[in-house]
């Protein structure tokens, strides 16, 4: 690993202040599981790295009346634990519970999950790609059976590795962000950006802002939600194809839902056809599968990874029919 | 370097540590404490795992100042009285050890586990020891050791 300045940060202040002297120079160090692993691989290498851990007005969750709250250092393990979680935002809860290993989960943290770098394996490894500045996607012509893209990819084919983001966007999240200028409040989805708009980064963060809460509105009455991932290995590990789902129904006609994918584009996605599509209707499995391949529409699978846009229909049937 | 506080297996020590460095190396550089190991060095083997405030984490990617003023618990706190635990005897009894690399950590997870679920279903164990590799055992007598463990003859 390269060496570096450790700055311990123990206010909101201290971490502005100090990626605004240093600028790109510097990174934020949340739960460290992505961050550590990319400078051990010299994939990253700043020279000043920030630790938020002991910020103390960053760590918790609340149920307040406009929804829940939960502070951007909140641990994964505490999410997927949490009843008001479990209850009311259960999409959120099974993401963070699909998150890594037990360890990684009991160290990472959600505003750290929603910044994680790409797991594509030209990324990870020593292959100067478009998000190393470099002008070629070794992935288009090489391996691309796991962790790239089947919709929405262009110039980078990485897939967004988030799983708690797939479940925000479903659960119409927004995301608090500090930094020099006055704080600012995003939906979820306008959080995450393509490889079009800027392929180095994968969200709208500048490098001297972060991310300091999440707020999940409160559901309306009779709403479920629910995540769904599949992945290579059982144990642990990214999804292959992940979807979250959160239907108003009553009497088992679906009043509203919102449907988002992860492990298929660069972005965790919204499929809002597939939305518009269960809106007024009974959810059957006929209309689920139909929700589905709404949902798939415009897939361009890449040469070993069309498997991908059955997966995705599954988990879309399966979700779909689970909160009905 | 600096010098951090560290709370390991209920006894306190001072370590010289450089900023950033990680648990794992303060614990087995610093501190003589080497039976959490180090296999990938990137959080994914579980090898390097041990107990901060009740929860597991990945040693290895753990900042040491961190640690600082919570309770660490390493495998070499398990035996009391040069009396090991009862899941480290029945790690024993049901040959649940093969090369004995990834084992610290093994039981450092199952004893996170036992502490939050003393009666883990098998579903549970496996959901528990997820974060552990090993590439001897194919798990089944770790996972029978577990069970044992949870509910003793």
């Amino acid at each position: 690993m390269q060496s570096f300045t450790w700055i311990n940060a123990k206010s909101i202040e201290e971490v502005k202040g100090a990626l605004a002297k240093h600028g790109k120079k510097a990174r934020i160090f949340a739960g460290g599981g992505d961050l550590t692993t990319l400078m051990k691989e010299r994939i990253d290498t700043p020279e000043f790295v920030v630790n938020i851990g002991d910020v103390k007005d960053i760590h918790y969750i609340r149920e307040e009346k406009d929804g829940l709250h939960i502070g951007a250092m909140t641990i994964l393990a505490d999410l997927a634990e949490h009843e008001a979680v479990l209850g009311r935002y259960t999409a959120l809860a099974e993401a963070a519970g699909a998150v890594a290993s037990p360890q990684l989960r009991n160290m990472g943290s959600i505003g750290g999950n929603l910044c994680q770098r790409p797991r594509c394996w030209y990324y990870r490894g020593a292959f100067h790609c478009y998000k190393k500045g470099g002008d070629f996607c070794f992935a288009v012509t090489g391996d691309n059976r796991y962790y790239h893209s089947i919709l929405k990819g262009e110039l980078c084919y990485m897939v967004h590795p988030s799983d708690t983001a797939v479940a925000l966007l479903a659960l119409d999240a927004r995301i608090t962000i500090a930094g020099p200028q006055k704080e600012k409040t995003v939906k979820a989805e306008d959080f995450f950006i393509g490889p079009r708009q800027d392929v180095l980064r994968e969200n709208i963060l500048q490098p001297a802002e972060l991310i300091t809460e999440i707020v999940v509105p409160t559901p309306p009455a009779n709403t479920r939600s629910t995540f769904l991932k599949t992945r290579i290995r059982g144990s642990w590990d990214f999804a292959l194809a992940s979807v979250a789902v959160r239907c108003t129904a009553k009497n088992g006609v679906c009043q509203a839902a919102r449907l988002a994918l992860g492990g298929v584009a660069p972005v965790p996605l919204r499929v809002e056809r597939a939305e518009r599509a269960l809106a007024g209707k009974k959810i059957t499995r006929e209309l689920s599968q139909q929700a589905a391949q709404l949902a798939t529409a415009g897939a361009r699978p890449m040469t070993m990874n069309r498997y991908k846009v059955d997966l995705t229909r599954s988990l879309v049937e399966k979700a779909l029919l689970a909160v009905a | 370097m600096i010098t951090i506080t560290l709370n390991v297996n209920g006894a306190t020590h001072k370590v010289n540590v450089r900023p950033g460095e990680s648990l794992l190396s303060a614990l087995r550089l610093g501190l003589g404490l080497t039976g959490a190991k180090e296999g990938c060095g990137e959080g994914d083997c579980g090898a390097c795992t041990v107990i901060i405030d009740g929860r597991t984490v990945d040693s290895c990617i753990y900042p040491a100042g961190e640690a600082q003023g919570k309770k660490v618990r390493t495998v070499e706190g398990l035996a009391s009285n040069g009396k090991l635990s009862p899941l480290q005897e029945a790690f024993v009894e049901h040959g649940a050890v093969q090369c004995g690399f990834c084992i610290p950590g093994m039981l450092m997870s199952a004893t996170a586990l036992l502490e939050r679920n003393p009666k883990p279903s098998e579903a549970a164990i496996r959901l528990g020891l997820s974060g552990n590799l090993c590439r001897c055992t194919g798990y089944a007598k770790i996972v029978e050791a577990v069970r044992a463990a949870a509910s003793p003859a």
